[in-house]
């Protein structure tokens, strides 16, 4: 919600900072109004940049100074097995996500008013869903007795294991990451020309080679921004897959949590913070750059 | 045609599972059984009567309201103040400024938690209400800081002007020009800090104490612990809560859109 939010409704040019030459302005006290930037700034600065800055500084420091805590997270095969757990998790996230998104978008362009305002709000349903309720209410559909395993057992499918495996746990979060994906893939489809389309059919293409040849690479700067978006998060994950997946395929969260609350394990679990913030920071900024090469807001 | 028919159909599906979780939920509260079993196969409202007899939940009710509402206090006032030193001073460093009092929106939840744990042992903030209410209000912050943000940005600097011209001193001008002008905002940005307090459980999580827990935290120990539906019962209210606030704020902000 965060990201798509501040895309949506506080635009660059709402902090007028520089001229065009690029300096700032002379006149006199024209930074005075600053000031009442200070108390938040503060409390940021306490809660905030502090404890981030003395976790990076443990996972340098404890037990020893160095890159010890690096070198024993990237050289354990359990810990890269969670990495790599934690990076196809989230990847078939993207995938299921893109899939179940990338129709019911083009569906939001193609509907009257009426049935795109149904098919918005029901996407943006997960945003007003809490978190521990959407979590409580998976685990009670995918529980081995649950909705979905009698429903699979009427049509001969079930029974299948669900809760406590990955399965779970993909399911829950492409629920609550639907409208990262579904929102980006929106704003750059309905700004597409559907003459393009029309003129590919009409020069002889079928309906398929015109989607291919024409629509698709058109998304594409929509498909990108979700896909990383919704990659992103789901790298961050911890009380879905806490309560949805099994406690043998923990991700890299709830590996963070193990080393600091279950074995006081400050540095490691610093450490791995600091690779979970890195990857993080790195790919909101391949984020900014496909959203700002498309030269279009991601907004509804 | 036929492609029309199949995409409705995907897009009912969809939308089917995007709110199967509170389809489930509500009904569930109100069964008779003591257990998860969906669907209820016959009704009661003996889970509500359990959440309010039993003080583990009620207690966690009342923090989180508690909590709620001084967030929504201290994060809508400095919220405020943050947006408008971002729209009215003249400095370089400013899109720096604002960039760190929004990051606390993008780093990993755990990531913070960690850290704010390691920081209240040392302050022995861990298990208060003013270690609840700092943490929250962090997190709340941006949420107000974008809908004012918005709200100043658009706002014609003129009318103050004219306040002043017309006599008006700067808080007067403040009080009955920008406030009123910018309240859709401020009050979109309060109800945004409630809810995200009243939702949050990573940190909380880390920060509570066996003396002080929130509704979230009292939840994911009962999910974790029994199969009772007392958390469906407190999970209704949750949504119930929860949309109406959302509700209001997304209300409040397409009428000040329109009103552009």
């Amino acid at each position: 919600m965060a990201v798509v939010e501040k895309a949506d409704r506080a635009p660059a040019p709402s902090v007028p900072t520089r001229g065009r030459t690029g300096r700032a302005p002379r006149e006199r006290g024209a930074g005075r109004p600053a000031v009442l930037l200070i108390p938040a700034l503060l409390l940021v600065a306490v809660f905030f940049a502090y404890p981030l800055a003395t976790m990076l500084w443990r996972a340098f420091t404890e037990p020893d100074t160095g890159f010890g805590n690096f070198t024993w997270f990237f050289t354990t095969d359990a810990n890269i097995d969670v990495l790599v757990r934690t990076f196809t998790t989230a990847l078939w996230v993207t995938v299921v996500a893109l899939l179940l998104s990338y129709p019911y978008a083009y569906a939001m362009t193609a509907a009257g008013p009426r049935g795109r305002t149904v098919l918005t709000l029901l996407v943006l349903v997960p945003f007003w869903t809490s978190l521990m309720v959407r979590t409580f209410a998976w685990v009670v559909i995918l529980q081995d007795t649950g909705v979905l395993n009698k429903t699979l057992d009427l049509v001969g499918l079930g029974p299948v294991h669900l809760i406590r495996s990955q399965t779970g746990v993909v399911i829950g979060m492409v629920q609550l990451l639907m409208p990262f994906m579904v929102l980006p893939l929106y704003a750059v489809m309905s700004g597409i020309d559907r003459r393009y389309v029309q003129a590919a059919r009409s020069l002889g293409a079928r309906p398929l080679t015109a989607f291919a040849g024409v629509y698709l690479p058109l998304t594409l700067p929509g498909v990108a921004a979700g896909s990383l978006m919704v990659f992103v998060s789901a790298l961050g994950f911890y009380i879905t897959p806490a309560l949805l997946g099994s406690p043998d395929d923990a991700l890299i969260s709830q590996q963070i949590v193990t080393q600091v609350n279950g074995l006081l394990q400050w540095g490691r679990g610093g450490a791995m913070g600091v690779v979970l913030l890195g990857m993080t920071l790195a790919l909101l900024v391949l984020v900014a750059l496909a959203t700002r090469r498309t030269g279009k807001k991601v907004s509804l | 045609m036929k492609g029309r028919v199949a995409l409705w159909a995907f897009c009912g599906l969809v939308g089917v599972w995007l709110v199967a979780p509170v389809l489930i939920v509500v009904p569930l509260s109100f069964t008779d059984k003591p257990s998860l079993v969906f669907p209820p196969t016959g009704w009661s409202t003996r889970w509500y009567e359990n959440f309010f007899g039993d003080p583990r939940w009620t207690d966690a009710f009342v923090n989180s309201i508690k909590v709620g509402l001084l967030v929504t206090l201290t994060a809508t006032v400095l919220g405020t103040l943050a947006a408008l030193g971002l729209t009215r001073a003249r400095l370089r460093g400013l899109p720096l400024a604002q960039g760190a009092l929004l990051s606390p929106m993008i780093v990993p939840g755990v990531v913070f938690a960690i850290g704010t744990y390691a920081l209240f042992l040392k302050m022995q903030l861990v298990g208060t209400l003013l270690g609840f209410v700092v943490a929250h209000t962090v997190l709340a912050l941006p949420f107000v800081m974008i809908p004012v943000t918005a709200s100043l940005s658009g706002f014609d600097r003129r009318l103050e002007q004219a306040a002043a011209v017309l006599g008006a001193g700067r808080l007067t001008t403040f009080r009955t020009v920008t406030l009123p002008m910018v309240a859709p905002g401020v009050v979109s940005g309060a109800l945004f800090a409630f809810v995200t307090s009243f939702d949050e459980v990573v940190v909380s999580l880390f920060i509570q104490s066996p003396y002080l827990q929130t509704l979230p935290v009292q939840m994911y120990s009962s999910v974790t612990r029994d199969t009772d539906p007392t958390i469906a019962a407190a999970a209704t209210m949750i949504v119930t809560l929860t949309t109406a606030i959302v509700l209001a704020a997304t209300l409040l902000t397409a009428r000040r859109s329109r009103a552009r």
